[in-house]
């Protein structure tokens, strides 16, 4: 591979052949601002190591003590706990953002304002104030209506991820060509028939990689659950962190729960990629 | 605007369409101004005319896709504009094929022939199953039963829309410029699809741009323009030696497209 060639088939005038070590060859250019880039990334990790004050990082974050303490809990427990808040949040969610966007599709125009008005609502406040109304704010209003810890979660995250849904359910149907159900109807099915039997799945198809990262995103923010104190035994991740920090001095908990929460998305989000690739391409209605 | 718009070519027994006075406005722009026409069982009637004159509009009010405006539309006994008209299973009748396929992509050919067989006409699944295979072989494709729409030439897919729609066992079937969206070399292979289902009696209405398929096979030729239909008769008079200057300038366009390109 050496470049002289290359340059003077693509040099006309030569002058790279004729001068190289005046002037440099579009590839020996390339070479150095390659060599360039690496070289800056090396001076960057040597400096963070001579820098870093190692035995106090690994004592605050990297307690191996500290980290195995917390096993088997974080699994059986926690990681499992935020998975079931989670999942039962999404379900709800997406039951609640299915409907929320037939209305906002609806002919009716007071279902599209109240659905209209809900995701503006909850898609403008942050995950954290829908947490501390729900688990704080609704018991002072009711007095004696208190939900069990799982349900106030899992109605949290759903009025959270409901509002993002919606609209990429709405996005979805709306993607799917008129053409489909004007065939549906000219095969005389109701509108309802083609709506549930003809574009919902081709809807699902399209949405079903957003709706992935939904998922991904009420992972983490099942966290905020730990602001509603809980029992031993009903703490998810955040919680259990934050409770075994407090009982060990150390950082370390973090760590091992930033793992655990990583374990739940990475994968998520490859799963996100392979649908994206199954069914991102292929339009719908056949052509 | 003919007489001949209003008489059908056979006019023996009642008219299985029958459209009176058909008015349709988008807002304020008046697509179709006064559409009358009848369409006797068995026949075949091509609808041409510039793009924008109203030709699809016209054949999208017949099964009501699109809501007329004002007039009548009468198909086999049935008042298509009446509200208290079953419209889902007055459709089921009524066979459409549109110029963009519309296969349901998510399902395949099979799937696609029986869907509204089994959900709508309350077909058993086994019916409905050798109903779609017959169909399917009328088209000549039974081999591809079991693909996927996306998988298909433009050609077949506009083949299995038609067995799809044959499904339904409809009375007549309405053509939305069934071969425009196809590479030419698919054409003829609907084209001739189509020309069989002239032959077994099918009532049909075409939208069309191919002369040659409407010189053939049409027993009508209905030429729209600017929301009216301007002149309406035979095929081979229409095509061959058309009365109104609008018809003239229009078949000089599309038959000789040379002189103008």
């Amino acid at each position: 591979m050496s470049p002289t060639p290359a340059t003077e088939d693509r040099g006309p005038t030569g002058s790279a052949a004729s001068t190289p070590k005046k002037k440099m060859s579009k590839r020996q250019k390339a070479k150095l601002s390659r060599g360039i880039q690496y070289g800056i990334l090396i001076v960057i990790a040597v400096v963070i190591a001579f820098v870093a004050d190692w035995p106090t990082l690994v004592d605050t974050f990297g307690r191996l003590d500290v980290a195995i303490g917390m096993f088997p809990d974080v699994i059986t427990k926690a990681l499992k706990n935020t998975i079931v808040f989670t999942f039962l949040g999404f379900v709800l969610g997406l039951a609640m953002a299915i409907i929320l966007a037939l209305m906002r599709l609806s002919s009716i125009g007071v279902y599209r304002w109240l659905s209209f008005a809900y995701i503006e609502f909850f898609r403008g406040l942050p995950a954290l104030v829908v947490f501390l109304v729900m688990g704080f704010g609704l018991p002072v209003a009711f007095p004696g209506f208190a939900l069990p810890q799982l349900i106030t979660i899992m109605i949290a995250l759903a009025l959270v991820g409901s509002a993002y849904m919606a609209e990429t359910i709405r996005a979805g149907i709306q993607a799917v060509p008129k053409g489909q159900v004007e065939a549906a109807r000219s095969l005389g099915m109701s509108s309802t028939r083609a709506m549930i039997t003809i574009v919902l799945p081709q809807a699902m198809r399209i949405i079903l990689p957003p709706l992935t990262n939904e998922l991904i995103l009420l992972t983490k923010d099942s966290s905020l659950a730990y602001i509603l104190g809980s029992s031993v035994d009903g703490r998810e991740l955040a919680a259990l962190a934050r409770a075994e920090i407090v009982n060990t001095a150390s950082l370390t908990p973090f760590i091992v729960i930033a793992v655990c929460y990583l374990v739940i998305t990475i994968p998520l989000s490859y799963l996100s990629r392979v649908l994206e690739r199954k069914y991102g391409s292929s339009e719908p209605g056949g052509k | 605007m003919t007489d001949a718009a209003t008489t059908s070519a056979r006019g023996t027994t009642s008219p299985l369409i029958s459209i009176r006075n058909l008015k349709k406005s988008f807002g304020s722009n008046q697509v179709l101004t006064d559409i009358n026409l009848e369409v006797d069982k068995g026949e075949v009637v091509c609808v041409v005319g510039p793009s924008g004159s109203g030709k699809s509009t016209m054949l999208r009010c017949i099964n009501t896709l699109e809501t007329p405006t004002d007039g009548s539309i009468v198909v086999d006994g049935m008042d298509m504009t009446d509200l208290d008209l079953d419209i889902d299973a007055a459709r089921t009748r009524i066979g459409m094929v549109f110029q963009a396929f519309n296969l349901f992509g998510h399902l395949t050919v099979r799937e696609n022939l029986t869907v509204a067989q089994v959900k709508v006409l309350r077909r058993s699944k086994a019916e409905a199953d050798k109903i779609a295979e017959a169909n399917l072989a009328k088209v000549g494709l039974s081999e591809k039963i079991e693909a996927k729409p996306a998988s298909l030439s433009g050609g077949q897919q506009q083949r299995v829309a038609i067995a799809r729609a044959l499904s339904m066992d409809p009375d007549v079937m309405l053509f939305d410029e069934p071969t425009s969206a196809l590479d030419p070399e698919t054409v003829g292979d609907v084209l001739q699809v189509m020309r069989n289902l002239a032959d077994a009696g099918m009532t049909m209405v075409v939208v069309t741009h191919e002369m040659e398929f409407a010189r053939q096979v049409a027993d009508r030729v209905l030429f729209m323009d600017g929301g009216y239909v301007v002149e309406s008769g035979p095929a081979k008079e229409i095509i061959g030696n058309p009365q109104e200057q609008r018809t003239k300038d229009f078949l000089a366009r599309v038959l000789n497209p040379g002189q103008f390109g």
